[in-house]
């Protein structure tokens, strides 16, 4: 007689006796999660339209650059330069992204859900800004590489032509990490203050664009030093500053002048790095906060 | 083993504000209400216990480990329910749940499992995939408990489960943890200022008071001794009274009523005898269960 097939037994609650994964992996898991929101994956789809017009619009943009040089021979924009010129559209992106990943989550009242969770306080807010990073990173590296094969399938030099692109492709990612890293903390700092999304897409563009004419206006008082220093009040002309010093000719061709920071080029450094620690320290504090209640 | 302990626990907020005020209290495994007015320091005492505030001074202990230095190991053998509104509204109650057991450790094939299983056992079906912002506060309130429960927890720390439910709502979700404490085999603490509800499913019962310890027995110990029997006559309640009296049972006078102390169940006996004897009309004989609220209520006045 044939076993009756198809039945579904109720077998109650089963305890769970498996492995419980460590700290690493639940990191990972986190920042994964929040990679994936940066750009609205596993969201509704409206929660996709902007992040992936971005990616079209810079995506789009190095294909026609791309399209250019194989015409014309010369590339109109070196990698580095084009992360330079994407910087606006990383702006509306970080408005975007930021608030998404952290002011959700405070306004949902969904974080005591991870605060009695076997998660250290620190992880849960380095675990978000990783993956604003790495999203920045991937939306200005993933065009520069598109670039990049694009040159090397048209160049007329052999493999030199493309060890020569390469070495002028792997500065220009770093420079975009830079990009990331400098956008990314400052932008998550500020959406953190808030729960709600508008106002802290709203402060975030407030704090990247607000600030340039700041740097207007100290770049046309009379003193040379102020001038050279102003870049330094904006975190888009930061971030600039310490490209043209450390990338040069990169970034900067003959025909146009670059960031005109004279010596200054190790303040820019240390500035920027003492204003990524310092937005990573302060949202550090906050999350201290924040768990507590 | 004991679950929970605290030692002179004493929580005092910043602006000078005592949660928590010298509390002692040991409890053993089983489904345990803590139950106290708001502002009674419930919601205090359950972020001591998951390690998220740190005490004043004083220790507590949980599952035999310190939550204010090995809170990672606490937290890991603890599931929370928050009292408030706590779940993203445009995620589904399945994404969520599974994301939630992978923070827990969870691997990730284990945490989609376990989270279907979670909320199947809290009764959410084919409507797990919809957005949570379209749930109703029942609804809500299960996808937070099956949160809780996602990654196996020893204990369940509740806080206000019954919050904002409608008294169908309120039973159900009585009826749920009671399958939980008892079923399931994991401890579980509901907190309520709804004494009546934590009542009818725990074992034991710990009563707070402005930060401070009412009373934490088992709820058999509570109500056992006074038990009383309510009777009623339409005339004769006097010479009933005195005639039970003289039976040696002691009366109390209550209106139109006659309240009896429920020894054992002769007691009855001895009531109808004596009320067929004096050929009275009886109206009605009923136990009454003394609600625990009374014994609080009783006590309040020495410790204020």
């Amino acid at each position: 007689m044939p076993e009756p097939t198809g039945v579904i037994h109720d077998i109650g609650y089963q305890r769970y006796t498996g492995p419980r994964l460590g700290r690493r992996a639940v990191f990972g898991a986190l920042y994964l999660h929040g990679l994936r929101t940066a750009f609205g994956l596993g969201r509704s789809a409206k929660a996709k339209i902007f992040p992936w017009l971005v990616v079209g619009i810079v995506t789009a943009v190095a294909a026609a650059l791309t399209a250019i040089r194989a015409q014309i021979g010369e590339a109109v924009m070196t990698y580095a330069q084009f992360a330079d010129n994407m910087s606006w559209l990383v702006i509306f992106f970080v408005a975007v992204a930021a608030p998404e990943l952290v002011s959700r989550d405070l306004r949902s009242g969904v974080l005591p859900l991870y605060f009695s969770r076997p998660l250290p306080r620190a992880d849960y807010p380095l675990a978000k800004l990783l993956a604003l990073a790495t999203a920045l990173w991937l939306l200005l590296g993933g065009p520069q590489f598109v670039m990049f094969l694009g040159a090397a399938f048209s160049t007329g030099d052999g493999m030199s032509g493309v060890a020569e692109e390469l070495l002028d492709l792997l500065p220009s990612l770093l420079y975009a990490g830079l990009w990331a890293v400098v956008f990314a903390s400052v932008g998550l700092l500020v959406a953190s203050l808030t729960g709600k999304r508008a106002f802290a897409a709203g402060g975030i563009v407030a704090v990247f664009l607000m600030t340039t004419p700041i740097v207007g206006t100290l770049s046309v008082m009379p003193s040379r030093t102020v001038n050279e220093l102003a870049f330094l009040a904006s975190p888009s002309t930061l971030v600039g500053g310490v490209g043209s010093w450390a990338l040069g000719d990169l970034l900067v061709s003959e025909d146009q002048r670059g960031v005109p920071i004279g010596g200054f080029g190790p303040v820019y450094a240390v500035v920027a790095v003492l204003l990524v620690s310092g937005c990573v320290a302060l949202l550090l504090r906050r999350y201290r906060k924040v768990a507590a209640r | 083993m004991t679950l929970i302990a605290t030692e002179s626990l004493t929580k005092t907020y910043g602006g000078g504000v005592t949660a928590l005020a010298d509390l002692t209290v040991a409890v053993e495994p089983g489904i345990i209400g803590l139950v106290g007015a708001n502002g009674a320091g419930k919601s205090t005492l359950i972020k001591i216990l998951l390690g998220l505030l740190t005490p004043t001074s004083g220790r507590a202990r949980v599952l035999g480990l310190d939550p204010t230095t090995d809170s990672a190991r606490v937290r890991a053998r603890v599931g929370y329910m928050p009292e408030h509104d706590a779940l993203p509204p445009d995620l589904s109650a399945a994404e969520l749940v599974t994301h939630l057991g992978r923070i827990s450790g969870l691997p990730r094939t284990v945490a989609r499992e376990r989270a279907s299983e979670a909320l199947r056992h809290v009764g959410l079906y084919e409507e797990r995939y919809r957005p949570v912002g379209g749930y109703s506060t029942g609804m809500k309130q299960r996808v937070k408990l099956a949160q809780a429960l996602v990654h196996d927890p020893d204990l369940l720390l509740l806080d206000e489960p019954t919050n904002g439910l409608d008294p169908a709502g309120r039973d159900a979700m009585l009826t749920l943890v009671h399958r939980i404490g008892t079923e399931f085999g994991i401890s579980v603490l509901v907190c309520s200022h709804l004494l009546g509800e934590v009542e009818r499913i725990c074992d034991t019962l710990v009563a707070i008071d402005g930060g401070r310890l009412l009373r934490a027995d088992h709820i058999s110990a509570m109500t056992s001794a006074t038990d009383v029997l309510a009777v009623e006559v339409s005339e004769g309640t006097e010479e009933l009274a005195a005639r039970l009296a003289a039976l040696g049972l002691p009366v109390r006078r209550d209106g139109r009523l006659l309240l009896v102390e429920l020894v054992d169940d002769a007691t009855y006996d001895l009531i109808l005898g004596a009320v067929a004897e004096l050929d009275l009309p009886l109206h009605r004989l009923d136990q009454r269960r003394h609600r625990v609220a009374e014994l609080f209520a009783t006590r309040e006045p020495s410790h204020a």
